[in-house]
């Protein structure tokens, strides 16, 4: 425990020390878009790497934050913080409702329920333009602010996204390290097996897929926040959807730094390649093949077995009954 | 135009449309049932055979021979997937070959958009008037030809599957791997054969209905998405599951385009897929036991 | 030689080196530094690409000619990748780090919109190459743009629907930005000259079959249809329209004055009628105007160096490039000053028109920046 308190204080202050070194607002905007993706990174790992699920329609949740943010500052003139409040209850009764029927199904089944949902999401945000602007989107978003102390620069924002994602990180892991966490694992394991012991498989499921939701939806909000500017583009689409799950994977299934690393690596991986102009879209693809196949715990999993010490217990090893068959 | 009329236009449309649909969702079945595993580079196969198909017109290559060499062509190209990024992945959890294949159909798309560019391009029809006329509706000749070779095709495996000792080894392989390898039979090549035959049958989708759609580096995408939505509506495992499925995917989005909204088409199929997962997620005609 | 003498001669040596060196560092004029960001890849590339490589074109021209006042023109193109969160990274690279006198750019009004406040607050004129209206209006102070606006297009059509007396319309467009814009603008500006939109459609930008949409348009019975998008969309209303038999004029926006429209659409486009800028048809017009000289010029370049015909996307990037170059001549490297030097711009010949820029008007064109068009033969005919 102790151990693991230190860890998060050194990261804190790490987080703190950063923009002073990289004074420059575009790193600082990375760092930013870093960290707005790993608080949806988080809420997913809590879905996918613990709890043995897929979504592949997290976008759709993003959206809900994002615009959930936008029509209720623009239209409503509502306070943001309200606004994000809202948006993230709104997300989370949709989520809920969602979750009910969908968590019954699994594996492929699953994801391409996921994956119709976040679509019909997406197709609203373009057609109900009353509402959301549809394509033309919604401008002059204002930021967010503490009373006269508005959080509308680069470094403001970073350390408000941060504080967000820091706290986020926190609470992951006591949920993890709590019954609620093993209770997840064990139906990573085996839903069979789990039920049998008194876990309420249906209900544990539902709960982190709201969870997840809701981080999503956090995240969606900030970004709104941010960038003053949102429309149904890509960011709320199926590409950013595939883009969350890969930064888990990519990171390290149920491996909470994992998403972190995940979504830096992701992001990063975006302005890297941007030299490269037209042969950006084949490297990243070549890259994340690669990676997959050669770290198969992700990057994080990469990262510990390099390193001597042993880190938090590392994911169920037992193989699921959802495993590729040898062949 | 009385209601008939429209509903006769609509249902030949939904008829084009799907019959492209069932060709891309025959793809997604092959391979699930050799493997357990979802290809979402399907599209990305589509796609390929589509653009290469152009190329070999336009170096002179006569049409039917366009679609027979592309197709061939994209067949290696899934067999080198397989072999590369597939087979190494054994033992590992379902999300993997999920992500892998979103990989591949990240780098096709990229590699395709270096290759031919990023406008669309025409390819000419196969052989036969430009359209067929059904009293006051049409439909491209060319969907004629798309829809029979599904049906083709569809017969085809469906023999495959049953007569001959390869299609029944891949069959023995999907019901039981254990017992399948007791038997002798070659877990690896199976998977193989499978990558091969789904390459295969997209790429001659692709070619197929690039003369109705347009081929563009970025046309995989969608389609692989509605192929995959359209097999699981017929029932993943199901070949004939595959076409019923593509079909009503297609009739769906045409009647609800045009009764309905045009915006909100997609919006009503996916509903409906989502519909039928909820309350039968084996589809129509799957056999496979719901989420397994 | 003595050693004295050597040394001497060593000192020398290294004295007039240290001169020349010098020299030659003071003399170096320092390049002027701007920025661009096209949508090179993704959706909106048949954009973006066209522009990017009009920008180095230019580029070239410029610095081969000596560049500006003697300081080379030094081109930082990135990519957005046709997406709103890459495009105000790209801006903020842009801006933070390369430090750009100016930026050009982006193609698609979705990702510009994303970027206008960013440019405001950090006080750099943008010349975007996107085309809605939103962007310009109302007047943001550090925002242009060189296409002209959808509106003005429309109006070009209401010109021609009411000499040929059509009334009826069925509007069908694409579900995007671009799309929904001419939607929006032809119904506010029908009504007022006896038009009435009777039916409307829409279509996703991927979508490959329309015959739906238009089996309902053609149920409505409408004298004409106008289709509103860029490739491959309207490439297949075309196609489809007539596979369908319909008979109705057919007409379009300035979204496909490209040739890509016709090698997509193929003998379906002959009597397709559509605004667009003069450079499509430029050997229609006469050697007398003014935009001649320019859209002749362009047309050539663009053709010797890429071996492809020029486009009016490309043309966008030309005008908005000039601008700065021009900015950046008369009043030297100062973001206010460049600003307020475009504003003031008037007469400056593009490739899209002639711009006259005010504080109201950050666009500078009017509807004569378009001509009608009709597809003849696979071939662009101006329209009188």
């Amino acid at each position: 425990m102790n151990r693991r308190l230190l860890g998060f204080l050194l990261f804190a202050v790490l987080l703190a020390l950063l923009p002073l070194a990289f004074s420059n607002p575009y790193y600082q905007s990375i760092f930013i878009f870093i960290g707005i993706n790993a608080i949806v990174a988080l809420g997913l790992n809590l879905l996918m790497g613990y709890a043995g699920q897929i979504s592949l329609g997290h976008a759709a949740f993003h959206a809900m934050g994002a615009y959930g943010s936008a029509i209720l500052t623009t239209t409503y003139h509502l306070n943001p913080w309200l606004a994000v409040a809202a948006s993230l209850v709104m997300a989370v009764i949709i989520a809920y409702v969602m979750g009910i029927p969908t968590l019954k199904l699994s594996g492929h089944y699953l994801a391409i329920a996921t994956l119709g949902f976040g679509m019909i999401v997406h197709i609203v945000l373009v057609q109900w333009v009353s509402m959301t602007g549809g394509t033309s989107g919604i401008t002059s978003i204002p930021p967010l602010s503490l009373g006269s102390f508005r959080f509308d620069t680069d470094i403001r924002f970073y350390y408000l996204v941060w504080a967000c994602c820091l706290l986020l990180m926190v609470i992951s892991t006591n949920i993890v390290n709590s019954r609620m966490g093993r209770s997840l694992r064990a139906i990573h394991s085996s839903e069979a097996a789990a039920s049998t012991c008194g876990v309420n498989v249906p209900r544990l499921k539902l709960g982190v897929f709201v969870l997840s939701a809701a981080y999503a939806s956090l995240a969606g909000s900030l970004y709104a926040h941010y960038v003053t500017f949102i429309s149904p583009e890509a960011r709320f689409g199926f590409p950013f959807s595939i883009q969350a799950v890969v930064m888990v994977v990519l990171g390290g299934l149920g491996n909470i730094w994992g998403s972190l690393l995940g979504s830096g690596v992701v992001t990063a991986l975006g302005e890297l390649l941007r030299p490269m102009g037209d042969y950006d879209v084949a490297a990243f693809g070549l890259i994340l093949m690669l990676a997959i196949v050669f770290l198969p715990q992700g990057v994080a999993g990469g990262l510990a077995r390099l390193s001597l010490r042993r880190r938090t217990p590392a994911p169920p090893s037992a193989p699921s009954p959802q495993e590729v068959p040898h062949g | 135009m009385s209601d008939w009329a429209l509903s006769l236009q609509f249902f030949c449309t939904g008829l084009t449309i799907g019959s492209i649909y069932a060709l891309i969702a025959l793809g997604f079945t092959i391979i699930y049932n050799a493997s357990g595993i979802v290809n979402f580079a399907q599209g990305g196969f589509v796609m390929l055979g589509a653009l290469l198909a152009v190329s070999l017109s336009l170096a002179g290559v006569p049409l039917p021979a366009c679609v027979v060499l592309s197709a061939l062509l994209v067949t290696i190209t899934g067999c080198a997937l397989e072999r590369a990024f597939i087979r190494p992945l054994a033992g590992r959890p379902v999300i993997t070959p999920i992500i892998v294949t979103i990989g591949a159909s990240i780098l096709l798309e990229g590699l395709a958009m270096l290759i031919w560019g990023k406008d669309a391009l025409p390819l000419n029809p196969l052989p036969g008037p430009p359209v067929l006329t059904v009293a006051s509706a049409i439909v491209p000749f060319q969907s004629v030809w798309v829809l029979g070779v599904s049906v083709l095709l569809m017969v085809g495996l469906r023999l495959f599957f049953d007569r001959t000792l390869i299609g029944r080894a891949m069959r023995a392989n999907a019901a039981n791997r254990q017992g399948a390898l007791l038997v002798g039979i070659n877990p690896g090549r199976v998977v193989l054969l499978s990558f091969a035959l789904s390459a295969g049958l997209g790429a001659l989708a692709g070619a197929l209905i690039a003369p109705i759609t347009l081929a563009s580096y970025d046309m995989g995408t969608m389609l692989g998405l509605k192929g995959f939505s359209a097999a699981i509506l017929g029932g993943l495992g199901s070949s004939p599951g595959a076409i019923l499925g593509g079909l009503l995917l297609g009739l769906l989005e045409s009647f609800a385009a045009g009764f309905i909204s045009s915006g909100y088409k997609d919006a009503v199929a996916f509903v409906v897929l989502l519909l039928v997962l909820f309350v039968r997620p084996a589809g129509l005609l799957g056999w496979r036991k719901a989420g397994v | 030689m003595s050693g004295r003498t050597l040394s001497v001669a060593g000192m020398l040596a290294a004295v007039l080196g240290l001169l020349l060196t010098g020299s030659s560092l003071l003399a170096a004029p320092e390049p002027y530094v701007v920025g661009a960001v096209f949508d090179i890849t993704g959706p909106a590339s048949p954009l973006g690409t066209p522009e990017r490589d009009t920008a180095r074109l230019v580029e070239e021209m410029v610095n081969r000619t000596g560049g500006i006042n003697g300081h080379p023109l030094r081109l930082v193109i990135y990519d957005n990748g046709s997406e709103e969160t890459k495009c105000v990274m790209a801006f903020k690279k842009l801006i933070e780090k390369d430090e750009v006198l100016a930026i050009v750019g982006p193609s698609q009004s979705g990702t510009t919109l994303a970027v206008v406040n960013i440019v405001e607050a950090a006080q750099v004129p943008l010349v975007s190459c996107a085309a809605s209206i939103k962007i310009v209006s109302p007047v943001k102070k550090w925002v242009f743009k060189t296409p002209q606006n959808d509106n003005f297009a429309v109006q070009k059509l209401i010109e021609y629907f009411r000499t040929h007396r059509i009334k009826r319309i069925a509007f069908i467009n694409v579900a995007n930005a671009f799309g929904t814009s001419g939607l929006e603008q032809a119904q506010k500006l029908f009504p007022g000259y006896g038009m009435s939109i009777i039916a409307t459609e829409s279509f996703g930008p991927t979508d490959t079959d329309m015959t739906a949409q238009l089996t309902r348009i053609r149920a409505a019975n409408p004298d004409a249809v106008v289709c509103w998008g860029t490739n491959p969309g309207p490439a297949l209303v075309t196609r489809n329209m007539r596979q369908l038999g319909m008979t109705q004029p057919l007409f379009m926006s300035h979204g496909v004055a490209n040739r890509k429209f016709i090698e997509l659409a193929g003998d379906a486009a002959d009597g397709v009628i559509f605004p667009a800028g003069r450079l499509l048809v430029v050997d229609a017009i006469p050697k007398t105007d003014p935009r001649y000289r320019v859209l002749a010029r362009y047309s050539k370049l663009f053709q010797t160096k890429y071996g492809r015909e020029a486009d009016t996307f490309g043309g966008h990037a030309w005008d908005a490039l000039h601008l700065v170059v021009a900015a950046l001549k008369a009043v030297g490297p100062d973001r206010a000053k460049m600003r307020d030097y475009i504003e003031k711009t008037r007469g400056f010949v593009g490739t899209a028109g002639i711009f006259n820029f005010s504080p109201q008007d950050h666009n500078g064109l009017s509807k004569d920046a378009f001509v009608m068009v009709k597809i003849s033969n696979g071939r662009w005919e101006l329209m009188k």
